[in-house]
């Protein structure tokens, strides 16, 4: 094994070992999964109860899902690097490895709970708010994936700079709602073709950008990521 | 091993008040750095800077050792035990230093974990949370996490911290241990702290 | 000085040149149908929107510098291409609401280019949201720095994403793709002259806000080391 080569295989280990201390983390003190479990079957209690027996067209039921999701995102997405921020662990975890496994291992960690997250306020929605229809699946399904990727990329990044900002919590969706809002839209869009039972051919442009939405929003953030990490 | 570490014309400023400038000093292996100073004179900060968890704001800081180049990160040659530094107190002793090894890349032994708490005297509590820990626990924590990696400068800040007696001799025998091995800096405002040392720099000459 | 001098002409030029259907002297500009006299705000809206884009992009390059050379002095000027960015993107908003107005009866259309001003007065506002909640002078401009890379790299995006969703109201630009003008040629040279004018009147305003930061800054942290703050 060359060199190159080993320091490929630690990085990885350190990336997963990172992702293994938030989860472990994470399931003993259960702070990010409650909170964001309770936000999302609230929310969704608050769209029923509003809406009642009326009907609401699917339009706006697409559009409502992706709102939920993203404040739900806002309220549990920047505790991976917030508690290091407030316990003084950053420091600790400097010591340990280089920014761009601290990036990637808390990515990872985040694209977990995004999906996590995601598959339970789909599968609510769908159960309780009737009006929501989905005719083309598989449009449906890979917008959840791609969407989540998305969500996640640029959720980890901001919550990487509002973590050393003073007044984190209303912070981060200022700064995160103008950076989303291509993600937004296109998921709204998406959602809004599988439910009007479009082609998936219809949908390979929304693919097309969340994908390349993802590309550029993690090549930025490797590059950057090391001038917010390090004090 | 043939550590060194060089520091050059290092300066750091915060709200552009300098802090201390023009610091420079050259450290070979078995040698031995003491940084001195009242409270607030930029000791803590000096030791982040040495042991690159901080960036200066001019200046560098240079480690060269056999190992350059080879597939070796610089951070492991880094063991630092410091006020700042906290561990993960949702985790026992043992988890923070598996997790700290994973976590460089290297792979967690249990039986040599085990030992290196016997030698700080953690044994019977190793698997308790670190949250369930006093002061002087935590502190000797701290030390198992400088260590368990064999790095070849230790930067050790207000070594003595919450310690007892039988943690102070502990800190004594890491210090000696470590003479040997590579490279010791200390930064104390207790000279008692410490018995001998190579070169010192005075924090307070500095600003 | 002369900055003013031109821009009070433009200004002059662009209010009362008068507007006729078939202009045959050089002084008379031509009556666009449907907007007839409110066309005169061509000379002052599109300026300013030029230049909120104008001033973010300056914005992030100084941010790029300091992040390279930790040069507090690029972060000054980054501050400062922001502020007047937030400044001229109100204007614009603003004007731009008006002539919406007045063209389409109604402030708010849901049109691609009205849409992305707004969208970068949000981004502005953002990050000086942002910057007041970080105390360091080192870690404000490192974070503000970030932020503004992540938004000029997503900002792309919402241009791609907008047209898919919405039909454009703007009317067919005057300057259109093929970057043929299609404008008479004495409209064209105030509106040029304007164009030019505005630019100058922005680096004139910037040039004064760094020296202006500068004084303050070093009046506020005096430093006991030789050749004073840096910068």
């Amino acid at each position: 094994m060359n060199a190159v080569e080993h320091i490929g295989h630690s990085w990885a280990r350190s990336v997963i070992a990172i992702f293994k201390k938030d989860w472990h983390s994470e399931l003993r003190t259960r702070y990010a999964i409650s909170a964001l479990v309770m936000f999302v079957i609230t929310t969704i209690a608050i769209i029923l109860f509003s809406i009642g027996n009326e009907s609401a067209p699917p339009d706006l039921l697409s559009a409502m899902l992706w709102v939920v999701v993203f404040f739900a995102a806002m309220s549990g997405l920047s505790r991976s690097f917030v508690t290091e921020e407030e316990r003084g662990t950053a420091m600790t975890l400097q010591l340990l490895t280089s920014p761009s496994a601290v990036l990637f291992g808390k990515l990872l960690f985040n694209i977990v709970l995004v999906f996590g997250l995601n598959a339970l306020t789909v599968v609510l929605y769908a159960l309780f708010i009737n009006g929501f229809v989905i005719r083309t699946l598989s449009i449906f399904v890979v917008t959840i994936i791609l969407g989540s990727t998305a969500l996640a990329a640029s959720s980890t990044i901001l919550a990487a700079i509002i973590a050393k900002a003073n007044t984190k919590g209303t912070l981060y969706p200022v700064l995160s709602f103008p950076i989303l809002l291509p993600w937004l839209l296109t998921v709204i869009n998406g959602t809004r073709l599988a439910s009007e039972g479009a082609f998936f051919s219809e949908a390979l442009g929304e693919f097309q950008i969340l994908l390349s939405y993802i590309v550029v929003v993690v090549a930025t953030s490797y590059l950057v990521f090391p001038y917010i990490w390090k004090e | 091993m043939n550590i060194r570490i060089e520091a050059r014309e290092l300066k750091k400023a915060f709200n552009r008040r300098v802090i201390f400038q023009n610091l420079s000093f050259s450290l070979a292996q078995h040698q031995t750095l003491l940084v001195t100073g009242k409270n607030g004179s930029g000791k803590s900060t000096l030791v982040k800077i040495l042991g690159s968890v901080l960036t200066p704001t001019a200046g560098t800081v240079t480690v060269t050792s056999d190992f350059t180049g080879r597939d070796h990160s610089p951070l492991a040659d880094i063991g630092l035990v410091s006020p700042y530094l906290m561990m993960y107190d949702e985790f026992s002793a043992v988890e923070n230093l598996s997790l700290a090894l994973a976590i460089r890349g290297m792979s967690p032994h249990a039986a040599e974990i085990d030992a290196l708490l016997e030698k700080v005297s953690l044994y019977d509590r190793r698997h308790d949370l670190v949250r369930t820990y006093s002061s002087g626990m935590k502190q000797r924590v701290k030390y198992a996490f400088a260590l368990v990696h064999h790095p070849a400068i230790l930067l050790l800040d207000e070594p003595m911290a919450n310690l007892d007696n039988e943690g102070i001799d502990i800190v004594h025998r890491v210090m000696e241990e470590q003479r040997e091995r590579g490279i010791l800096i200390v930064a104390t405002s207790d000279l008692s702290d410490i018995n001998s040392y190579d070169l010192r720099v005075d924090m307070n000459e500095r600003r | 000085m002369a900055v003013g001098i031109w821009l009070a002409l433009v200004i002059v030029a662009g209010l009362s040149l008068p507007m006729v259907s078939q202009p045959s002297h050089w002084y008379e500009l031509p009556i666009i149908p449907g907007l007839e006299e409110k066309a005169r705000i061509i000379f002052f809206h599109v300026p300013t929107a030029w230049l909120s884009v104008l001033a973010f992009l300056s914005s992030m390059v100084f941010a790029i510098r300091y992040l390279r050379k930790r040069d507090l002095d690029d972060d000054i000027k980054s501050a400062s291409a922001a502020g007047l960015g937030f400044l001229f993107c109100t204007l614009a908003t603003l004007t731009g609401a008006i002539w919406a107005k007045f063209s389409w009866g109604t402030y708010w259309n849901w049109d691609p280019r009205q849409t992305s001003i707004f969208v970068l007065l949000l981004i502005y506002g953002a990050y000086f949201a942002l910057r007041s909640a970080i105390d360091v002078d080192e870690k404000r401009a490192t974070l503000a720095a970030a932020y503004s890379i992540i938004a000029a790299v997503t900002m792309p995006f919402f241009m791609f994403v907008m047209p898919r969703i919405l039909s454009s109201l703007h009317p067919e630009p005057i300057l259109n793709a093929q970057g043929k003008v299609q404008m008479n040629t004495t409209m064209l040279v105030v509106f040029l002259s304007s164009l030019a004018g505005f630019t100058g009147l922005y680096v004139w305003m910037w040039n004064l806000r760094v020296r202006a930061h500068r004084v303050e800054l070093s009046h506020l942290h005096p430093t006991s080391s030789g050749g004073g703050a840096l910068g």
